[in-house]
């Protein structure tokens, strides 16, 4: 519990530039800020309130702005959801926690149904911006309930932007971005690296934007390019470390926003290598590798070297014993990188 | 004869009412609205209905591709509305024509969206009686079922929020009553004490579904005691009776004493929709003795020429042919108006600038379609 307050900006006493925070407070932090700025801004979800989260990812806020503000709800996703479509449609700024994304599918219909098309059926005249944040991804022995990454789905949802952070930095640049974009927006938050000890980096202590619909360049190379978000970025940087030692040089393209992604920036980057391989910890079938497999094969195939590499979960459920199996490791990541330079 | 004064009290069976079916008083009226206010929701169903049946012969000549008539309902959507203030959010479901009417969307508005013009606000982008205005706070509606009684709970927190001195009414139908977001909004607003009042319209179907399948209660006024708020049951078809529900309801809300659920008890004198045929599942002579002997028009207008003494048969004649007249006006306005241009159909999915893939798209649909288009629409406009 202290360590959440300490990070909170009002008890920081050190200089921006010396500032090390780990990614669960960067997002603490996000919410404070925007909330104390903007009293449109509420956070409402199970167990946010007094207990500040399951993650104690919202530790903190009620005491600090009151149960107006920052409340817990009665065990609900669709209701959940659906305040917050009615509460952005008359003015105010919703931040909804689903508890984990595996647990969105009772709330499926307000999100598909309702949020994603508001604008669209209103002829442009109403709107709700809304953010839904939620725990995300595998690594943590999580199983089949609380290891999801159901991202494909949503960017499949026309009206919706997906949004995942791999960095503290990123991670509360882009969750203001996300609290103050016009349009709903999904933000996952990787749970595997809530717990990462590693890598700190310096986070201003005021509020910033990471704009959404920007791919970061992780890390420029000529050989090859390995297109990722979330936890699988930090595999990437270590298989890119290892090639490098081998005077192979990866490019790492972070997507950052699962949709709208960076297509210029994908393209770019395929382009330049030749050689593209597409990570995602979600089954191979219709998902975001799939996506940006079938964006340069459409727009660059005369570029291409070698045939677009897909490194995925598995297709089966999320197995709980076989987490870190189940997974794209650097183990096979390598392998597809090698597979690719072959060619 | 002293006529006692009708109470409104919770979770009982018989439905309150203040007039019957032949247009007499139960008892006496405790109400607080004035002789013009009586007519005006009078005159308010006459045009719901007149609306109802323009709309009805415009999708047999295929300027509506579907329509949901709302027969039948008129006391429902006029009573209710015009228990609403200008601050006072709505979350109307289908075939609710009159709210919209009763709200004070223009009729040229509500046509040109029946007919998919260029100034329709839903921009023909929905089926016929899924409108909404921003003007008026009434929230542009769905197709699946319930969805906005979880919405109508967010947008009461909003209003107690901010303190404001204004509530939030969500309509659903009896078979609402049983999808999961009844049981989220009415739990929600149970437990944070929101301003929100809940009306379910019963008219007897959910499509073909009877009452009877769709829940084993009594009634469904009973259901919020289940989540610790009162609840109502109401004659639909007397206006007065909805108008003074709601209203308390609603002063309820405002003044900070939590939610309320109202059962109107009514009948559908159409089939679901212009895709439906009742015949496989209305039981014979039932639609005869609602038309009959409880229609809520009919009603009201024995009430205003016997009882109430406010119209005469003349008086009640010119006041048809104004709404007529009226109606027939604005349908005539919004017939003339173009059709959206093709490529408003790419626009709106987000904020502007959409995202790359819509800017392609819309290019594209222009360059392939707009002749096509325009040629379909200029038909269809007809005339020189």
């Amino acid at each position: 519990m202290m360590g959440q307050i300490l990070a909170l900006p009002t008890r920081q006493g050190k200089e921006p530039k010396d500032r090390k925070i780990a990614f669960k407070e960067c997002i603490t932090e996000a919410l404070y800020l925007e909330m104390k700025n903007d009293d449109r801004v509420i956070v409402f979800g199970e167990d946010v309130g007094i207990k500040g989260g399951v993650f104690l990812v919202t530790a903190g806020l009620q005491k600090e702005f009151g149960v107006e503000r920052c409340f817990d709800t009665p065990l609900n996703e669709s209701g959940i959801l659906g305040a917050a479509f009615g509460m952005a449609v008359a003015g105010l700024r919703p931040v909804a926690e689903i508890q984990f994304a595996d647990f969105i599918w009772p709330g499926m219909d307000q999100i598909r149904s309702e949020i994603s098309m508001l604008r669209y059926r209103s002829g442009g005249n109403m709107s709700c911006p809304l953010v839904m944040r939620m725990p995300w991804g595998g690594g943590v022995y999580g199983g089949l309930y609380h290891s999801q990454s159901p991202e494909a789905i949503f960017a499949h949802t026309p009206g919706l932007k997906v949004v995942v952070p791999s960095t503290p930095y990123d991670a509360k640049g882009l969750l203001i971005s996300s609290i103050r974009d016009p349009d709903p927006v999904i933000f996952y938050e990787p749970k595997r690296l809530y717990f990462m000890k590693v890598p700190y980096e310096a986070v201003p202590e005021g509020d910033y934007t990471v704009p959404i619909g920007d791919a970061k360049i992780v890390r420029e190379g000529k050989d090859a390019t390995l297109f990722a978000y979330g936890t699988q970025v930090h595999h990437c940087i270590e298989v890119a470390n290892a090639f490098e030692k081998e005077g192979v040089s990866l490019e790492i393209v972070e997507l950052r926003t699962v949709w709208p992604f960076d297509k210029d920036a994908v393209l770019n980057s395929a382009k330049k290598t030749g050689r593209v391989v597409c990570i995602t910890e979600a089954p191979a079938i219709c998902s975001i590798a799939s996506e940006i497999s079938a964006l340069i094969a459409e727009r660059a195939i005369e570029f291409m070297q070698a045939p677009i590499q897909r490194v995925t979960g598995y297709y089966t459920p999320y197995p709980y014993w076989a987490d870190r199996y189940y997974w794209p490791t650097p183990k096979r990541i390598t392998a597809a990188v090698r597979d690719a330079l072959a060619y | 004869m002293k006529l006692k004064t009708v109470e409104l009290k919770p979770f009982e069976d018989e439905p309150f009412r203040f007039i019957d079916g032949d247009g007499h008083p139960v008892g006496k009226i405790d109400l607080d609205l004035k002789d013009e206010q009586l007519v005006a929701l009078y005159r308010l169903m006459l045009v719901t209905r007149r609306v109802d049946e323009r709309a009805e012969l415009l999708r047999r000549q295929n300027k509506v591709m579907f329509y949901a008539s709302c027969a039948g309902q008129e006391a429902c959507h006029v009573g209710s509305a015009y228990a609403t203030g200008p601050n006072d959010w709505l979350y109307p479901s289908h075939r609710e024509q009159g709210v919209f009417i009763t709200r004070g969307q223009p009729l040229t508005e509500i046509f040109a969206h029946f007919m998919s013009k260029a100034t329709d606000p839903a921009m023909g982008r929905q089926m016929s009686g899924h409108l909404g205005s921003t003007k008026l706070n009434l929230v542009f509606l769905s197709s699946p079922v319930s969805t906005q009684i979880s919405q109508a709970f967010g947008t009461a927190y909003a209003q107690k929020y901010r303190k404001e001195k204004a509530a939030t009414l969500c309509y659903f139908g009896e078979g609402g009553t049983s999808e999961n977001d009844f049981l989220a909004g009415l739990n929600f607003a149970a437990v944070f004490h929101t301003p929100n009042v809940f009306f379910c319209t019963n008219n007897q179907f959910a499509i073909s579904v009877p009452r009877e399948f769709q829940s084993k209660t009594s009634t469904y006024s009973i259901k919020a005691k289940a989540y610790g708020f009162d609840g109502y049951r109401v004659d639909g078809n007397d206006v007065l009776a909805v108008y003074y529900s709601v209203k308390t309801a609603m002063d309820r809300a405002r003044n900070g004493g939590g939610p309320t659920l109202i059962e109107a008890v009514t009948y559908r004198y159409a089939p679901h929709s212009s895709a439906d045929d009742t015949s496989a599942y209305r039981p014979p002579g039932e639609l005869e003795e609602w038309k009959e002997k409880r229609d809520p028009i009919k009603r009201m207008r024995l009430f205003l020429i016997g009882e109430a003494g406010l119209l005469s048969e003349k008086s009640d004649k010119e006041l048809l042919d104004e709404v007529y007249r009226s109606v027939e006006l604005a349908e005539q306005e919004a017939d003339r108006v173009p059709f959206p241009p093709l490529g408003t159909f790419l626009d709106d999915v987000y904020a502007e600038p959409q995202p790359w893939i819509l800017q392609e798209e819309k290019q594209e649909i222009e360059n392939l379609y707009e002749a096509d288009y325009e040629k379909e629409m200029k038909e269809r406009l007809g005339g020189p």
